[in-house]
C-alpha cells in the first residue's frame, strides 16, 4: 500500500448557466411551452364516446385498453408499439445523422426539466454572479430561505410532474381527487412519488451529469455523426486568427486592428462559457457533453451584434465545412435511406390502424376429449369461441360453418348474440358430423361471424375437425 | 474539465506474482458502497418484520400480522403468513369482489335465466370447468369423457343413463347415483349369455349370429332374463333406473368402440352381463354449496347434449 489513491470518483462541479436571448433560445422555450403544454394539459382534455370513458387520452391497464381520442387500442394491438419503437428508432437515426444532437438539445425530457428548474433558480436567486455568491458565503439567512424556496419551487415542479404522469392512468379529475383524499389505489400513489423525486433528483441534483455520464446517447454519438452532420462550431480560423484570441484593449478594438495584430475575432469575454448547460467550452471544438442547444451560439451572436461584427463565431457549422470543404451535404445516401425507411414506416403504422378490426373472433377446439360419439352416430367436437366487440355500439353476431360439408353447428341459444359496446364474451360451439356424410378430403373448418350491421365485413376464423380413424 | 490526477500510479495490493504480475486495489464506488450498506439494513428490517430464521423445530414469526374472517365469521389476526393473507385477498380483493359479484348474481336467478344469459353463461362455464376439474375429473375425465371407455358415464355426449334434464342433473350431483345391474353370471350359463350378447348386438345394429340372437330375444324379452324389466322391451332403457339405451350407438359400460372383431365385441358385452354392474356416484349437496351445485349442473347440462 504505497502513495494516495487517485480520484476515480469526479465529484459535481457546480455550473451556474447565465441566461442568454436569441433566436436558438426562443426556440427552446417553444419547444418547452408545446411539450409541457401537451403534456400537462392532455389529461384534462375531454373526449365524447358512446362507451367508455370522457377522457381524450386514457390507459386503462385494468380495462386492457388505450384510449387515444377515437382509437381505442387493445393489448392484440401490440405491435404499434413495436412500430412505434422502430419509427421512433429510426427517426433517431435520421435527425441525428442530418442535425447532431438537436434531440437532447431541444426535446429531451431531461434538458426541458434541466431548463426549467434552472430557470425557477435564476429567479429566485439571481443572475450568475449572484448564485455563485451565493454558493460560497456561509449558512446565513438569507441563503436559508433562497435555497429552501428554490427546493420547494423544485419539489412543487416534480410533484406536478409525477402527478401527471399518473393521472393519464385514470380519469383524472376523479383520480386527482381520490389522491388527495387518500383513496387512490397504493400505485397511484407509488408512481406519483416515485416520478416526483426523480425528477427532483435528476433536474435538481444531478443535471448534465445525466447527459454526460448516464446517457448512452452521448457515447455512440459518433457513429451516428459523419462529415455533414450538423454540429455547433467554434470558427477556429476566425476565431484566432494567426496569434491566437485576444481580450478587447486600447489598441485592437476594431477588426482591421485585430486582424494586423494577427488577432482572431474572438475577444475571450466568456460569455459562452458561462451560457452551457454542461460547463464546457465550445472553443475546444466538439466534445461529448456538448448536447447542441446553441445557447452559446446565441450567445456570441448577442456580442457580436453589440460589437457589430458579423455573427457565426460559434455556430452551427459541420465537420466538412470546418476542414475548409464547400457546403455540408444534405442529400446523402444514409440520410436519403434511413428517410425512405421511415416513411415505409410510417405508411405501414398508419394503414395497420386504419385496419383495426371492428371486432374480434378467435377459435380453439377443446382438446379433452377430442371427439365424442352421439347417440345417433355422429360425431360431434366441441369449440370455444371468444367474441370481442371492439366497436363503441352493440354489435349482433350470427355464427354460421364453411369448408366442411355435412357439418352442423349447434351454439345452443347463442348462434346469434348480442354484444354491448367493448364487450368480451366467451361461447361454446358443438359442431356435428355424420361419418357417412365426410367426403375424406379435408378436416378443415371455418367458422364465419357475420355481423347484423351490412356495412362491417364478416369475420372468419379456422379451425379443425376431428373423426376417429380418417 | 476532469480533475484527473494522472501522474499517480495505481495502487496494487503490493503482491506480485511471477515477477511483475500485479493487481490493482482500486476503490469501491461510494455509491455502490452505500447502496450496499442500505441492502444491510434492509434485510434486517425485513428480518424483524416478516418470518425469516428457522430455530430448532420452530422459526422467528415477525411482527407483521395478517387480519382475515374466519368461517364463522369472526375477525382473526395471526402472524403474517401467506396462507392468511391468501383468504384476506379471496375476501376482499378485487378479483375476489368482483367473482363474488358474479356469484350473488347467479345464485338468485334460475336455470331458465342462466341459460339464455350469454354472461351469465360463459362466467358459469369458467367456474364450473374448475370445480369439475377439482371434484369430478377424478372419475369423469377432465372434458367429461373418462379415460377408459365405460368405467365412468361420459357427460359429454347426449346419451343419459338417468335423464339429462336439468332437474334430472342436479339430482345426479345432489344425492348421488347408484348404478347397479345384476351379475347375470349367477342365473344365466355362458351359452344363454352369449346369445343375449347376440341379441344386444342387434338391438344396435352391429352384426351378430341370427340363431343365437333370436334365442337371445327370448331371454331378454322373457322371464329367464327379465332384461326388460329395466332396459324395456325395445331396449331403450329408463331413466329411473338408470338403464342404459341399447339402441344408440353409445356404449355406456362395454368397450364395443375399443373392441376390432366381432367376436371381442360380443366377449366384451358377454363380459357386462356375467358381472354386472355396481357402481357409485357420491352425493355432494354436504361438499359442495348449493350455487356451486347449481353451476356444475348448467356446466354438464351444456357439455355436449343437456335436454
Amino acid at each position: 500500500m504505497s502513495g494516495e489513491t487517485p480520484d476515480l470518483y469526479q465529484k459535481r462541479q457546480s455550473i451556474f448557466p447565465r441566461s442568454v436571448k436569441g433566436r436558438f433560445r426562443n426556440l427552446k422555450w417553444a419547444i418547452l411551452a408545446v411539450a409541457y403544454g401537451m403534456y400537462f394539459l392532455l389529461p384534462w382534455m375531454r373526449w365524447e364516446r358512446e362507451a367508455g370513458p370522457d377522457q381524450a387520452v386514457l390507459f386503462d391497464l385494468v380495462g386492457r385498453k388505450f384510449y387515444l381520442f377515437d382509437l381505442v387500442v387493445y393489448p392484440q394491438d401490440i405491435f404499434w408499439l413495436a412500430g412505434l419503437l422502430m419509427i421512433g428508432a429510426y427517426l433517431m437515426f435520421f435527425v441525428t445523422g442530418l442535425a447532431g444532437r438537436v434531440f437532447c438539445g431541444y426535446f429531451c425530457f431531461q434538458t426541458l426539466w434541466t431548463d426549467v428548474f434552472v430557470f425557477v433558480e435564476r429567479l429566485v436567486q439571481g443572475e450568475r454572479p449572484a448564485r455563485i455568491r451565493l454558493e460560497k458565503q456561509p449558512w446565513n439567512a438569507e441563503k436559508i430561505f433562497k435555497l429552501g424556496l428554490t427546493h420547494l419551487l423544485w419539489l412543487v415542479v416534480a410533484l406536478l410532474t409525477g402527478l401527471t404522469f399518473t393521472i393519464y392512468w385514470g380519469n383524472a379529475p376523479e383520480l386527482v381527487v381520490d389522491l388527495a383524499t387518500g383513496n387512490a389505489p397504493f400505485p397511484a400513489y407509488a408512481t406519483t412519488l416515485f416520478l416526483m423525486s426523480t425528477t427532483y433528483v435528476m433536474a435538481g441534483w444531478a443535471r448534465e451529469q445525466v447527459c454526460t455520464y448516464m446517457c448512452p446517447y452521448a457515447r455512440f454519438q459518433s457513429v451516428m455523426f459523419d462529415r455533414d452532420t450538423l454540429i455547433v462550431s467554434y470558427d477556429q480560423k476566425r476565431g484566432e486568427g494567426e496569434k491566437g484570441r485576444a481580450k478587447l484593449g486600447k489598441e485592437n478594438k476594431t477588426p482591421e486592428e485585430r486582424s494586423a495584430l494577427g488577432q482572431g475575432d474572438c475577444i475571450d469575454c466568456g460569455y459562452c462559457v458561462q451560457v452551457c448547460p454542461t460547463g464546457i467550452d465550445i472553443r475546444n471544438g466538439l466534445q461529448i457533453q456538448c448536447i447542441s442547444c446553441a445557447l452559446c451560439v446565441d450567445a456570441c451572436d448577442t456580442i457580436m451584434d453589440k460589437m457589430g461584427w458579423q455573427r457565426g463565431l460559434v455556430g452551427y457549422s459541420s465537420q466538412r465545412v470546418e476542414e475548409g470543404g464547400d457546403k455540408a451535404h444534405f442529400l446523402r445516401p444514409k440520410v436519403i435511406g434511413y428517410f425512405t425507411i421511415l416513411i415505409a414506416a410510417m405508411g405501414l403504422l398508419v394503414w395497420s390502424v386504419t385496419q383495426q378490426a371492428p371486432f374480434d373472433v378467435g377459435v380453439s377446439q377443446v382438446r379433452q376429449p377430442l371427439f365424442v360419439k352421439l347417440s345417433d352416430g355422429r360425431i360431434q367436437n366441441s369449440y370455444e369461441v371468444k367474441v370481442n366487440n371492439k366497436t363503441g355500439k352493440s354489435l349482433t353476431l350470427t355464427f354460421s360453418v364453411e369448408d366442411l360439408p355435412g357439418a352442423e353447428l349447434d351454439m345452443g341459444k347463442f348462434q346469434t348474440v348480442e354484444l354491448r359496446p367493448e364487450q368480451r364474451l366467451r361461447l361454446m360451439a358443438r359442431i356435428n358430423l355424420a361419418p357417412e356424410k365426410f367426403d375424406g378430403k379435408s378436416r378443415h373448418i371455418e367458422f364465419i361471424a357475420t355481423p347484423k350491421n351490412t356495412t362491417l365485413q364478416p369475420v372468419g376464423h379456422e379451425s379443425v375437425f376431428y373423426i376417429p380413424g380418417r | 474539465m476532469a480533475d484527473q490526477s494522472q501522474n499517480k500510479a495505481v495502487q496494487t495490493t503490493g503482491h506480485a506474482w511471477d515477477g511483475d504480475l500485479q493487481e490493482f486495489n482500486n476503490p469501491l464506488p461510494t455509491w455502490w458502497l452505500w447502496a450496499f450498506y442500505a441492502s444491510c439494513v434492509f434485510t434486517v428490517v425485513y428480518w424483524i418484520l416478516y418470518p425469516a430464521w428457522p430455530i430448532g423445530d420452530t422459526y422467528t414469526k415477525g411482527i407483521a400480522t395478517t387480519t382475515f374472517q374466519n368461517s364463522k365469521g369472526e375477525e382473526v389476526t395471526m402472524g403474517w403468513n401467506t396462507r392468511a393473507e391468501f383468504i384476506k385477498d379471496m375476501q376482499s380483493g378485487t378479483e375476489a369482489m368482483k367473482q363474488a359479484e358474479y356469484l350473488k348474481k347467479v345464485s338468485a336467478a334460475s336455470y331458465e335465466e342462466i341459460v339464455n344469459d350469454p354472461d351469465m353463461t360463459a362466467f358459469t362455464q369458467s367456474l364450473a370447468k374448475v370445480l369439475f376439474a377439482d371434484n369430478c375429473a377424478a372419475c369423469h375425465g377432465v372434458g367429461g369423457q373418462p379415460a377408459i371407455v365405460g368405467l365412468y358415464p361420459n357427460l359429454r355426449d347426449d346419451a343419459w343413463l338417468w335423464g339429462g334434464k336439468l332437474s334430472q342433473i342436479q339430482h345426479a350431483i345432489v344425492a348421488g347415483r347408484n348404478g347397479y345391474m345384476p351379475a347375470f353370471g349367477e342365473v344365466l350359463s355362458n351359452e344363454k349369455i352369449d346369445q343375449v350378447a347376440n341379441y344386444v348386438m342387434t338391438l344396435s345394429g352391429l352384426d351378430a349370429d341370427a340363431a343365437k340372437a333370436s334365442a337371445g330375444k327370448a331371454i331378454f324379452q322373457g322371464d329367464e332374463g327379465g332384461c326388460y324389466y329395466c332396459h324395456t322391451s325395445a331396449g331403450t332403457g329408463m331413466y329411473s333406473q338408470g338403464a342404459a339405451n341399447l339402441t344408440d350407438a353409445v356404449w355406456t359400460v362395454a368397450n364395443v368402440p375399443g373392441a376390432e372383431t366381432n367376436k371381442d365385441k360380443i366377449a366384451v358385452i358377454s363380459k357386462v352381463i356375467k358381472d354386472g354392474i355396481q357402481r357409485k356416484m357420491p352425493a355432494w349437496s354436504e361438499r359442495l354449496s348449493e350455487t356451486e351445485i347449481k353451476l356444475l349442473t348448467v356446466y354438464v347440462h351444456g357439455l355436449g347434449g343437456g335436454q
